[in-house]
């Protein structure tokens, strides 16, 4: 304003090149503040990478150190691995394949379940129209069996709890990590603080840091059987279920996620399910959806599955 | 008359069209373990979970139409192996490769469909997964 009033006192010339430099001025001065800024260095116009995780495993001479204590960002399988992705044959250390070496602990009445389950996928596979897999009827997967499909996880925490997003379904769990004791298993739910609570489908959830690099974590107080399967090959689990997960940083961009299962109801002993190797991928990936829709899945079984079920 | 289908040649065991997919489905009798190839016009491409479909009328040596269906995994699956949901429109000319569905109907898991142009999506290994009805 000063300036303009002193300008507007004198000749129309001098008038005219103020106008034209002081605005000159202060743009130049705000596009060498703008270069300056590290971000304006760094950034290019922000885009929409693939809306799918395939990052490569990172090369040896890329790796860097992981962060302490802490497992935040979007982890996908190894790329191009849909095996690992989906364990649509079974959980990955013990695919439903027939072979005795993946033959699992069953107790009888867990062998009387898995019969009495009829999976999509496995040694004992049936066509789409016979099937009485949960999954079908768009029931929520649940705990375990969200850790054996479709993998895509983003990971938040802060200093009480780390969330998982798990990008089938939409769904997400809570691992807390403020030290609070795991519940114990009662009536078919669980106790804690001396009250009973019902069972979840992701249960009850507590993770402990046994170094900077690994948490480990128990999970109790999950569904009970006939609501809850496995695996996609029809595997049974329990209301006794407890899972343990170990999450090991291994550098940066590496993270190892194994599960151990221990049901005495329906395994004689504790087996290892998986232990995956995830690699973090572009933060920025904005996923595909994946939700399932009960009209979807009953107009592809119009279309085609019933169709290429029948004799 | 182009547009006609044509062929195709199906894949009898030991044709050389015929190429053995993987079939991690031990238990399964959905489909068969050998190729078939046709050749036909697309009806429509449905991108949709838990798996897309696409329908293709193919003209036999009769020429007969039959339209077939191929069936793939479930789009954030195949995104990655090439599919878009744009990828095929009524009226484009495809080559199919797919495992046939056990029961004889022209029905089939797709592993690699090739467009007019020469593009390839999927790849003959790509019969992945028996493509049942799993969201």
């Amino acid at each position: 304003m000063e300036i303009e009033s002193s300008v507007s006192s004198s000749k129309g010339v001098p008038r005219m090149r103020y106008r034209f430099w002081v605005p000159s001025v202060a743009l130049l001065g705000a596009v060498l503040a703008l270069l300056a800024h590290p971000s304006a260095q760094t950034r290019s116009t922000p885009r929409w990478p693939d809306p799918v995780p395939n990052r490569p495993p990172i090369a040896e001479k890329d790796k860097k150190p992981a962060p302490r204590r802490s497992l935040v960002g979007m982890w996908g399988a190894r790329a191009g691995n849909r095996q690992a992705t989906n364990q649509s044959s079974g959980v990955q250390l013990k695919p439903n394949n027939g072979r005795p070496e993946n033959q699992l602990p069953y107790t009888p009445y867990g062998l009387e379940l898995y019969k009495s389950h009829k999976p999509l996928e496995g040694a004992d596979a049936v066509p789409p129209a016979a099937t009485n897999d949960p999954r079908v009827r768009c029931e929520p997967l649940g705990m375990p069996r969200h850790n054996h499909y479709d993998l895509g996880i983003q990971i938040f925490q802060d200093e009480y709890k780390i969330a998982m997003l798990y990008q089938y379904d939409n769904r997400w769990r809570i691992i807390w990590t403020d030290g609070r004791p795991l519940p114990t298993l009662a009536d078919g739910g669980v106790e804690m603080d001396g009250q009973y609570r019902e069972a979840r489908w992701f249960g009850y959830s507590v993770g402990r840091w046994v170094d900077d690099y690994t948490l480990e974590v128990h999970t109790v107080g999950t569904m009970a059987e006939g609501r809850v399967w496995l695996d996609n090959t029809g595997r049974p689990v329990s209301d006794q279920l407890h899972v343990i997960e170990t999450f090991r940083r291994l550098d940066y961009d590496s993270l190892e996620w194994s599960e151990t299962l221990d049901d005495p109801k329906v395994y004689t002993r504790p087996w290892q399910t998986m232990k995956m190797p995830m690699t973090l991928q572009d933060p920025r990936i904005d996923l595909m959806t994946r939700y399932c829709s009960p009209s979807e899945i009953e107009n592809y079984n119009r279309e085609y599955g019933n169709a290429v079920s029948g004799k | 008359m182009r547009n006609r289908l044509v062929i195709v040649l199906t894949a009898a065991v030991g044709l050389l069209t015929s190429v053995p997919l993987i079939a991690h489905h031990t238990g399964t009798t959905l489909y068969t373990d050998k190729t078939v190839t046709v050749k036909g016009i697309v009806k429509s491409w449905l991108w949709s979970n838990p798996h897309c479909l696409l329908r293709v009328d193919v003209t036999g040596e009769d020429g007969q139409v039959v339209e077939w269906i191929a069936e793939t995994q479930a789009p954030n699956t195949i995104y990655l192996e090439g599919y878009r949901a744009k990828s095929f429109k009524a009226g484009d000319e495809v080559t199919l490769t797919l495992r046939q569905a056990a029961n004889g109907r022209p029905y089939g898991q797709l592993a690699q469909a090739v467009l007019a142009d020469g593009t390839k999506l999927g790849s003959l290994e790509g019969a992945r997964g028996r493509g049942a009805a799993a969201p």
